[in-house]
């Protein structure tokens, strides 16, 4: 709905309306220029923030969601041990399945190392359980560790890429902090709009005087002032959203080590996302002018 | 038509204005008269609604201007013309851009009323200086670029505050034929002036009547001017 009433306000309306209002030189200067700054800080955090998301996902798939118990124990303790761990198992909150492997599976892993003729049976093997976690809990591996140091002393949890997932939550984390940049620097362009029209209006009030003089209704007035800093920070933020999207294009890019800095940029259909940048820098300006202004008129007498 | 009933009026300490009836009736001519300070410019503004009475009503065309919205109260000026005391302009406007400012504002075609613009001009002699820029322009020339605009809307009334101040007789005796022949066209005038030689100067040419406020009132100035 505002995209239209900003659409309107643009386009339908007299295009003549804020010739009305003096040129405003220095305010529509810093208006332009802190438009372009803010569009291309906005432009780094939205990169930053597709970036960040982006590795998240992929490291989050990464993380496997099952492990494997290996308990090894003097040939009468395994069976004990691997009875008390699959019992452990069964209470722990967060497991879906947990299934001891048979000799001939067992076998199979060993074969690429041993050959298919192994005599598991009479060898001190280990015995190997695969867990798979539940998708929609959260295993406690610390404590489930704990609880079977207690109950099966010979296993061992092996939980494969965990330790991966403090840097998953980094990354959420920096996806987080990015968008709350985002929101952060829209607010800020707002405060600055809004100062930019006070002082344009409290600059021109003899020209509101005459305006109103000759029946202008406020609505005219604010549309005067609206209009050009709507297009103002529209143009501002176009030519800072440019230079951003460029730096970020120049960024080194490297797939091989996939590192989280070479991998800072858009891909694909993403690089459209920015584009969104000036669209909403000028419903930020059309909102805050005409709050502003609407404001201010009503109370000068 | 323009009616008063028992306004009053005051910026925040005792009264300027107390208890003033008037019927403007359409097509009159009327001057307002008092020493400075007496509240002729405040009287104006009751009447074109830029200011509020106190008590009483103020009414135009039959509604009472306190219960109008913003927005109400700018059409209702559309239909009055105002020479306002010390008249200001758009200054980066052009004297032409600064006539036609009513029909702009109002949303009116100004290429349609072209025509009607340049008529204007002419009209107070403003033809020459179409194209500068108010603060170029003389007191007299002001005042006339002032009336002009305050007449470009065809407004029914025209309501004009000292209109004759600081310019020199010639000038004065010049705007206030164009004042008069306004009234001729059928217009309601009412003129605020301390000026009682400009009074005299219009009795050959005008009907007039004289009010004067004096002790917060309205009066109906006589024979004694
Ligand atoms: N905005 C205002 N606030 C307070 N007092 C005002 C204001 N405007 C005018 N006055 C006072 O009201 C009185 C009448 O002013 P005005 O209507 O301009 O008189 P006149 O036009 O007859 O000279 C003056 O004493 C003036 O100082
Ligand atoms: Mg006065």
């Amino acid at each position: 709905m505002k995209a239209t009433t900003l659409a309107m306000a643009l386009m339908v309306g007299d295009p003549h309306s804020d010739r009305v209002v003096p040129p405003t030189g220095f305010t529509a200067q810093l208006t332009s220029f802190t438009s372009a700054a803010m569009a291309f800080l906005a432009c780094f955090a939205l990169a930053l923030s597709v970036s960040s998301g982006r590795l998240a996902d992929r490291w989050a798939q990464e993380l496997s969601q099952s492990l494997t118990i290996r308990i090894s124990a003097p040939g009468d303790q395994l069976a004990v041990q691997t009875q008390a761990a699959l019992a452990v198992l069964e209470t722990t909150p967060g497991i879906e399945e947990a299934r001891p492997l048979d000799a001939d599976e067992q076998r199979a892993l060993l074969a690429p190392w041993f050959g298919q003729s192994l005599p598991i049976e009479e060898l001190p093997v280990p015995q190997l359980i695969d867990v798979i976690e539940a998708s929609d809990a959260d295993l406690d591996v610390d404590g489930l560790r704990l609880r079977l140091q207690a109950e099966a002393p010979g296993a061992v949890i092996d939980d494969h890429s965990r330790w991966r997932r403090p840097l998953v939550q980094a990354a959420q984390r920096l996806r987080g902090l990015s968008a709350l940049s985002l929101i952060l620097i829209t607010g800020a362009m707002a405060a600055m709009v809004t100062l930019a029209a006070h002082a344009a209006l409290s600059a021109n009030r003899s020209v509101i005087e005459v305006l109103r003089q000759v029946g202008a209704r406020d609505d005219y007035i604010a549309k005067a002032f609206v209009r050009r800093f709507t297009l103002r920070a529209l143009g501002g933020a176009a030519v800072g959203t440019i230079a951003g999207m460029i730096a970020v294009a120049l960024m080194p890019s490297s797939e091989a080590t996939a590192g989280f800095l070479t991998d800072l940029g858009f891909r694909g259909l993403g690089w459209l996302l920015p584009a969104t940048i000036p669209i909403l820098a000028g419903i930020v300006a059309f909102a805050a002018t005409r709050f502003a202004a609407l404001r201010t008129l009503r109370t000068m007498a | 038509m323009i009616e008063l009933d028992k306004v009053a009026y005051s910026y925040g300490g005792g009264e300027l204005l107390s208890d003033i009836s008037l019927t403007v009736q359409p097509g009159s001519f009327h001057f307002l008269t008092g020493p400075s300070g007496a509240g002729k410019t405040t009287f104006l503004k009751l009447m074109y609604g830029d200011l509020l009475a106190t008590a009483g009503q103020v009414r135009l065309s039959g509604v009472d201007t306190r219960t109008m919205s913003r927005d109400q109260i700018a059409l209702a000026r559309r239909k009055i013309g105002v020479v306002p005391q010390n008249s200001q302009f758009l200054d980066h406007l052009s004297v032409a851009d600064n006539v036609a400012l009513p029909l702009q504002v109002a949303g009116r075609d100004a290429t349609e009323a072209q025509a009607d613009l340049e008529q204007l001009l002419s009209w107070v002699g403003l033809s020459s200086h179409r194209d500068a820029f108010p603060p170029e322009l003389s007191g007299g020339e002001r005042q006339r670029v002032a009336l002009a605009r305050a007449v470009m809307m065809s407004p029914d009334v025209i309501l004009a505050d000292e209109p004759t101040g600081n310019i020199d007789w010639e000038m004065s005796q010049r705007i206030l034929k164009l004042l008069v022949e306004l009234n001729k066209m059928g217009k309601t005038v009412m003129i605020a002036t301390h000026d009682l030689t400009m009074i005299r100067a219009s009795k050959a040419q005008v009907q007039a009547r004289v009010l004067r406020i004096a002790n917060r009132r309205l009066q109906l100035a006589g024979a004694d001017l």
